[in-house]
């Protein structure tokens, strides 16, 4: 059976959801293709239409777009935005951010939840990003996310899944999809990502600050199809401390 | 010799905040003694993950400047880290050039013979429009600083006819109340700039001689005003060479750093004005800014609030620009002109300062792309 990432129906073989933003519009396309990404994020406070190089020309055909919130510090703003990218032709889906911390930029679990109950009544996909909580994200399932989007760490940090023990919690514990949204810096750490058992791996800071972009599109692919695969496998287990005896306590029993 | 008037002391149409705010940055700065930072400090403030004051002093530090290559690259990478690739562009617009205060340095003050002028609705439609079509969606609007010929309706009528033709609108005019702000905040702007010009009353006393400029606490709980009136972001400077710009720039980043952490989802933005030259530069003696010293400050500021917007400015040339924009700044403006009416072509009032780098918007644009940057011109949308 092929292994898809189903969200609320829409069926994805790619599990890289790629960030548009903070490189050059040129490079999309060919970051979109050596990704296989089939999903693609844009900020819509960037995108609105009637922009000298409108990002939408830049992305080919046939890839979702995931237009976000970003730039919404309250739950009524995130609402504003989301029917915005409807009305100029984003489609269905929408990514909810709602920060009110410029410093670090961390989501705000609270105005976002209340987001995702009235957007989620609209009929949109609303994929929610989060801090790792796991009461949050069960008010977020019973509010209509299709998705949850916790963070490994503050945007554009680059610094892997910090919140690595709390997101393992969500992914055990959550039914949707849960897909790590930021913090991812490398490759290493997007397979890491996927090998815990998460269903997605968004990224864009780290392949739009890359010397080849296009390349490093390429290298997260693999990292992901790795990881999931491993995932898939199931881990061997790690040994701690050397090599041990097969049965050191009950082999006894064979004696 | 008139009499002068306090300038600590509020007029009675001020309003004035409980907050400390300014006693806080002031005793900092007072603090503050640059020269005994060492190689050292230098050294742990560029390798530390985050920047703590101590870390912002070192950098603004003399001790600094022989590690300015260093201090560069790791500005650089916080700069690509938070703001990807990605920079500003946008254009100021001057609507009037009337001002009531008497600012030494400044080609605007109430005592210099330049031709005054104030654009009516329709010039001012006229402008942006012809802005608009250059394809940039940011405008920063600017007036000289009278309340009297350039009234709140006046700046607010502005803004709406600026939402029209563009997407972001900040203002750069004089201080007013937070319900001001508030009215103007309903008309279209989100972004609040204001120079402190020094953080020294001392100085800043003899610098400003008469007009509301002239009263130094006012000026500075600008931003604060600002913020409780639902603006989105606030913007700060300290023009330096007026005073002795470590201290200055030291000032105007914890004053940015205190306001932000009193109100979080605050953003944060500087600009870098050096003393352009002007008439009436000889009055003043300005300790040199040049340009290693205005790169260490640019620096600083990016390392010590790596999340903030840094705008630079045309009073820099061409040559400084285009390397800023690698290192730290992420604004640049262009396509600009600081006399009234030129846009559309019919100057009716002079400029405030001489600018340095003339190009126009699509000359920037090739330039940043040049960098292999990316020249966004708009990150926002009003909501």
């Amino acid at each position: 059976m092929e292994d898809k990432l189903i969200i609320q129906g829409h069926e994805f073989t790619s599990r890289f959801i790629l960030g548009s933003g903070k490189y050059s519009l040129e490079l999309i396309k060919a970051a979109v293709e050596n990704a296989g990404a089939q999903i693609i994020t844009l900020a819509l406070r960037r995108a609105a239409t009637g922009n000298v190089a409108n990002i939408l020309d830049y992305i080919p055909e046939g890839v979702t777009l995931l237009p976000n919130t970003s730039g919404a510090r309250t739950a009524e703003e995130a609402v504003r935005i989301a029917r915005l990218a409807r009305e100029v032709g984003c489609g269905n889906f929408i990514k909810i951010e709602c920060i009110r911390d410029s410093k670090y930029l961390l989501p705000d679990n609270y105005e976002t939840i209340k987001a995702t109950e009235i957007l989620a009544k609209e009929g949109f996909v609303v994929m929610p990003y989060m801090y790792p909580d796991l009461n949050a994200a069960r008010d977020l399932v019973n509010a209509g996310a299709a998705t949850i989007m916790p963070l490994g760490a503050p945007i554009g940090s680059n610094k892997g899944i910090c919140t690595k023990e709390f997101i393992q919690i969500l992914i055990d514990e959550i039914d949707l999809p849960i897909i790590i949204d930021a913090g991812i810096g490398r490759p290493s750490q997007a397979c890491e990502a996927m090998e815990m058992g998460a269903a997605a791996v968004m990224a864009n800071t780290a392949i739009a600050t890359a010397g080849n972009v296009a390349a490093m599109a390429g290298a997260f692919k693999q990292a992901i199809e790795a990881g999931r695969t491993a995932y898939l496998s199931g881990l061997g287990r790690v040994i701690n401390k050397g090599a041990s005896a097969s049965s050191p306590l009950t082999g006894f029993l064979e004696d | 010799m008139n009499e002068r008037i306090d300038h600590m002391k509020y007029l009675p149409d001020m309003e004035v905040l409980d907050s400390t705010l300014l006693d806080e940055v002031i005793s900092e700065m007072e603090a503050y003694d640059y020269d005994k930072y060492t190689a050292e400090d230098v050294k742990r403030a560029i390798n530390n993950d985050s920047r703590t004051p101590e870390d912002f002093k070192a950098l603004l530090s003399p001790a600094a400047l022989p590690f300015l290559e260093e201090i560069a690259q790791k500005a650089q990478e916080e700069t690509r880290k938070h703001f990807g690739n990605s920079i500003y562009m946008f254009t100021p617009l001057y609507i009037a050039n009337y001002c009531e205060n008497y600012c030494i340095y400044c080609g605007f003050n109430c005592h210099n013979k330049i031709n005054r002028a104030k654009l009516t609705l329709e010039e001012i439609d006229k402008e942006m429009k012809a802005i608009a079509e250059t394809g940039l969606q940011e405008i920063l609007i600017l007036t000289g600083e009278s309340k009297k010929m350039s009234d709140v309706r006046y700046i607010g009528e502005a803004c709406k006819i600026a939402r029209k033709y563009f997407k972001v609108i900040g203002i750069e005019v004089y201080p007013m109340n937070s319900d001001d702000y508030a009215y103007l905040h309903e008309c279209g702007v989100d972004f609040v700039t204001v120079f402190q010009e020094t953080y020294n009353s001392d100085k800043y006393e003899t610098l400003h001689l008469e007009g509301h400029k002239r009263i130094f606490p006012y000026r500075f709980y600008a931003q604060e005003r600002a913020i409780r009136g639902g603006m989105r972001g606030v913007g700060f400077a300290a023009l330096l060479g007026l005073d002795d710009f470590r201290k200055d720039a030291f000032a105007t980043g914890m004053h940015a750093y205190l306001l932000q952490r009193k109100y979080p989802h605050a953003e944060i933005a500087f600009s870098c004005p050096r003393l352009r030259p002007i008439i009436n530069n000889d009055k003043i003696n300005p300790k040199d800014v040049h340009e290693p010293q205005l790169l260490q400050v640019i620096c600083a500021y990016r390392l010590f609030m790596p999340f903030s917007n840094i705008t630079i400015s045309t009073r820099e040339c061409e040559r400084f620009r285009n390397n800023i924009i690698k290192i730290a700044a992420t604004k640049i403006s262009a396509g600009v002109s600081v006399g009234i009416g030129d846009h559309s072509g019919e100057k009716k009032g002079d400029e405030q300062f001489e600018i340095s780098d003339p190009r126009n918007v699509d000359e920037v644009y090739s330039a940043i792309e040049e960098q292999g940057l990316q020249p966004v011109m708009s990150d926002y949308v009003y909501v």
